[in-house]
């Protein structure tokens, strides 16, 4: 029992608190679960969307995946996945991609990439669905 | 102490290459690689999207593609990929509420992984086939 003056006030507790080894709690393992379920029913409906377009010409297409319906499903695959495989792609990354800096690079383009392709995708069908 | 100490034969630390490559263990691996695949994927259902929104030009240089030799592979491996990355899924899914831990449970959800993929990306396969106008 020391009687000194403690030089911080802040608990044990509240210093380790959401601070794991990655330095955040588990937002991503819980979201990846929260896709991973989403993912399920989007997928076997976007699947099902993508034969429908199998052999069509481009205006049948673009009436097909601008179709209201059509576009909120795929619109929500597309964010579903995306999310998804941002969280995958950062494990893999964390796992096996030795030297900070590296790291840090890769994680950088991980982020770049599937916010560059996400919403070109998304671009894509908000364009068919509005008709510009 | 006059005796030389002989060094214990120990059994070495097996590797990968010693083990006997359990199934659960492969589709562990496979999990993975097709994540990792279906990422790159993504590039090509972008350019699938946005060569529809860009009109028939666009559109017809996608599907010239998408018809190649090249393009039906990149295709079918999308595809499998696709169905095995959410029947893996499905598997930690289970997994995650603590069930199928089992030595018979993992290995019937290891083999039901990798025989359903299969069979279903035939299905699926076969029907885009018919889909695009069977043999051309």
């Amino acid at each position: 029992m020391s009687t000194a003056t403690p030089k911080h006030f802040r608990t044990p507790l509240a210093k380790v608190r959401g601070r794991g080894a990655a330095r955040s709690g588990t937002e991503d393992f819980w979201l990846q679960r929260v896709t991973s379920v989403a993912g399920i029913p989007l997928t076997v409906m976007a699947i099902v969307i993508g034969i429908l377009l199998l052999g069509r010409n481009q205006a049948a297409a673009a009436q097909i995946l601008g179709s209201p319906a059509v576009a909120i499903i795929m619109i929500l695959f597309i964010i579903s996945t995306i999310v998804h495989m941002k969280i995958g792609m950062q494990e893999i990354l964390v796992d096996y991609v030795p030297g900070e800096s590296a790291k840090l690079t890769l994680l950088l383009a991980n982020t770049f990439f599937c916010w560059a392709v996400g919403l070109a995708s998304v671009f894509g069908i908000l364009k068919l669905s509005f008709g510009l | 102490m006059a005796e030389t100490k002989v060094p214990a034969v120990r059994p070495l630390s097996p590797h990968l290459q010693i083990y006997r490559l359990p199934l659960t263990m492969l589709m562990s691996g496979f999990h993975r690689i097709s994540g990792f695949g279906l990422y790159f994927g993504t590039l090509l259902l972008a350019w699938w999207l946005l060569a529809v929104a860009s009109g028939p030009n666009g559109y017809a240089k996608f599907q010239w593609f998408i018809g190649s030799i090249i393009g039906q592979i990149i295709l079918l491996g999308y595809t499998w990929a696709l169905i095995h990355h959410m029947l893996g899924g499905i598997r930690h899914l289970i997994w995650d509420t603590g069930r199928g831990f089992g030595p018979q449970e993992r290995e019937w959800l290891a083999a039901a992984t990798i025989i359903g993929s299969l069979a279903l990306t035939l299905i699926v396969a076969v029907v885009g086939y018919l889909a695009m106008g069977g043999s051309r």
